[in-house]
């Protein structure tokens, strides 16, 4: 038994020509904050979309809790024109859809917010609370669920409690400033009840305080729903002061991965991309 | 906020027993073949069927245009089902009275007694179209519902046009009467059977959509992508509400026969799935109360109201030489366009009947405010 949460196994992913990301392997454990970090168009979004299985890598594999929960091969077409490495390494394919694997305790936001618009905050939550009905449909309709759905809108009250937004709960969810927004994309996926938080760019658009009231809040949950958080963010004191560990993307390609002490100190990275963080 | 709710309640309770109470009245005071009592039916079975579709275009997002398919085989396992034994033979003349010979009505009569058995037995067999509709979108489902939009529309169109096809074919003559008519059976000559039924579907389809189930359809419409993220299987979820639809849209479909009397294939063409999703775009997408009204207020302007414009005299103008046929569907379809400029989106939008007690917030807040 190791002690990953998240393991992913030389993950490559090429549409057409471009390799968005190549030969990923890295592993998170139970109950750390792991950034990546790294330039526009790096893969970040794309390596987050492999592994929960928004799209179905072009080679590798994903472990979950020690469950392989996504493996690919470079196959037909591809196989012609496929430039990442490890080309027979892997040989099933396992490919399931996003549910399936938010189902599994895996939940994570967007960076460009994909709130569900016509519904209030309160609704954007309790939706997310669906994945983890027992009813069927047909009891659903007439109310043979009403413990569990009382059970549940209480669950989403205190959630909203805990990430702030109780005052506005009957608002329409995109009448929010984007800050907010941004929060209840966490709450909502915070209700689907994972154990690995994935983050997409949780502070983008947020000023220095939001940001680190972000901060705070991420260390927070974490504490209080024993989780696992998995980052990608550009704020680079977000990043430098809750990750225990960090992961560099260029290219596609993993360039450094260390403390953020470490991290600060590569030159790669800082070629790379941190100098040109500081510039912006 | 407790008040208003309660105020909500009852006003809504109100409507409808104002509704249901004028409907008995009218059918105690007016002979069944009036204007007024055929309108009402009509416009009832369209309502069910508007807001079944409502469902899936509205609320799910997915835009099928199967509707008058699914109604098709509503209708006929209707009409094969409860046609009297021994009226078989005259209706299936050209097929030897039929392959079925039995009928739901008789049967139940048998043990229920004549009247709550015929009724059971009409009742059982609008169940059984609603079902058969239901299995068929769950046959399809699969494969139709991977398409996206305007693909999936073209899809649910050509297997409507098939399925009409298919149930003039000769070869099915024995339950089908190929391309006779289905008639001589029985059905409800008053109109508050209609709404009855009607209604209480089209109050289970509400339930769904407030429940669990159409929470996440609707998460669906808004943001596949999100929604599937958030552990909400897409393709379960999409065929659950097709078929859901499918099953209302059989029972329409069924009701139908009742009012018109008799069935053929010819009637469910893709004019009707138009008139439909007019209707549902007229009440506003999303809007169950909206497809209610739309669907009453089409009915009673195409049925009655207009009527004069298509022979002579209209609003006490006689002029036989403008008001001729075609000028009604001309007036109507500027009345449509006029209503779709102007209401964008729909008589109701999105809301609800008692939405309609909320005052405008957001505008009366501004107001306010300067
Ligand atoms: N569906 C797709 N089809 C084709 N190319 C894609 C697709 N998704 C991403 N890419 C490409 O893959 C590369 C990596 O994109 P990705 O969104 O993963 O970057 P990122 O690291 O998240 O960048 P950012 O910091 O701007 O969010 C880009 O060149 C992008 O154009
Ligand atoms: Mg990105």
């Amino acid at each position: 038994m190791s002690n990953n949460v998240l393991r992913v196994d030389h993950a490559t992913m090429q549409f057409g020509g471009v390799v968005a990301v190549d030969d990923l392997s890295l592993e998170i454990n139970k109950g750390e904050i792991v950034a990546l970090i790294g330039p526009n168009g790096a893969g970040k979004t794309t390596a987050f979309n492999v592994i929960t299985g928004v799209y179905q890598p072009t080679n590798g594999a994903v472990w979950f809790n020690d469950e392989k929960i996504v493996e690919n091969h470079p196959q037909g077409k591809m196989k012609k024109q496929y430039k990442g490495q490890c080309e027979g390494m892997y040989k099933e394919t396992i490919a399931p859809t996003p549910d399936k694997i938010t189902k599994l305790g895996m939940a994570r936001t967007f960076q460009n917010i994909r709130l569900w618009k016509s519904q209030t905050v309160f609704d954007n939550v309790l939706i997310a609370k669906h994945c983890r009905t027992t009813s069927n449909v047909f009891s659903a309709t007439f109310r043979g669920n009403r413990k569990e759905e009382a059970r549940q809108r209480e669950e989403v009250e205190e959630l909203l409690k805990i990430v702030g937004l109780d005052d506005v709960k009957n608002e329409l969810a995109t009448s929010l400033p984007y800050g907010k927004q941004r929060r209840l994309e966490i709450a909502r996926a915070l209700a689907a009840e994972p154990t690995l938080l994935l983050l997409d760019e949780p502070a983008a658009g947020m000023n220095p305080q939001e940001t680190e009231e972000l901060t705070a809040f991420i260390g927070e949950i974490r504490e209080k729903f024993n989780l696992t958080i998995f980052l990608i963010e550009h704020h680079m004191n977000l990043v430098m002061d809750i990750s225990d560990r960090i992961y560099v993307l260029d290219f596609g390609k993993l360039i450094a991965h260390g403390t953020p002490a470490e991290i600060q100190k590569n030159q790669r990275v800082i070629d790379a991309y941190l100098g040109v963080a500081e510039d912006a | 906020m407790r008040d208003m709710k309660k105020t909500k309640m009852v006003f809504t309770a109100a409507v409808l027993v104002a509704i249901l109470a004028g409907c008995i009245a009218l059918d105690a005071t007016l002979p069944s073949y009036h204007i007024a009592i055929t309108v009402i039916k009509k416009a009832t079975v369209y309502a069910l069927v508007a807001v079944s579709m409502n469902l899936l275009n509205g609320f799910t997002g997915l835009f099928s245009l199967g509707q008058a398919g699914f109604m098709l085989l509503g209708a006929y396992a209707y009409g094969v089902l409860t046609i009297p034994v021994a009226k078989r033979e005259s209706v299936y003349q050209y097929f030897d009275g039929g392959a079925i010979h039995f009928s739901l009505p008789e049967i139940f009569a048998g043990f229920l007694g004549d009247t709550v058995g015929k009724t059971v037995g009409m009742l059982a067999a609008l169940l059984v179209g609603g079902l058969l509709a239901a299995l068929m979108a769950y046959l399809i489902g699969l494969p139709v519902l991977r398409l996206k939009s305007d693909y999936l529309a073209i899809a649910t169109l050509g297997f409507a046009e098939i399925l009409k096809a298919f149930f003039q074919w000769n070869k099915l003559g024995p339950i089908t009467n190929g391309s006779n008519l289905l008639k001589s059976y029985p059905y409800f000559e008053h109109a508050t059977p209609y709404v009855l039924i009607a209604g209480v579907l089209i109050a289970v389809i509400l339930l769904l959509i407030n429940s669990t189930y159409g929470r996440a359809f609707k998460a669906i419409r808004d943001d596949e992508v999100a929604a599937e993220a958030m552990g909400i299987n897409l393709a379960k979820h999409k065929r659950m509400a097709f078929v859901i639809s499918s099953f209302f849209a059989g029972v329409g479909g069924g009701m139908m026969a009742m009012y018109s009397g008799t069935i053929a294939a010819a009637p469910f063409k893709s004019a009707l799935t138009y008139e439909i999703l007019l209707i549902v775009v007229i009440g506003g997408i999303g809007s169950i109360t909206g497809s209610v009204i739309a669907s009453f207020l089409y009915i009673v302007s195409s049925e009655w109201l207009l009527r004069g414009l298509d022979s002579g005299t209209f609003l006490g103008i006689n002029a036989p030489s403008i008001f001729k046929n075609g000028f009604r569907m001309a007036v109507f379809s500027v009345i449509i366009m006029v209503i779709v400029l102007f209401f964008r989106k729909g008589i109701m939008g999105d809301r609800e009947l008692p939405d309609l007690l909320d005052k405008r917030p957001k505008k009366a807040k501004k107001e306010a405010a300067k």
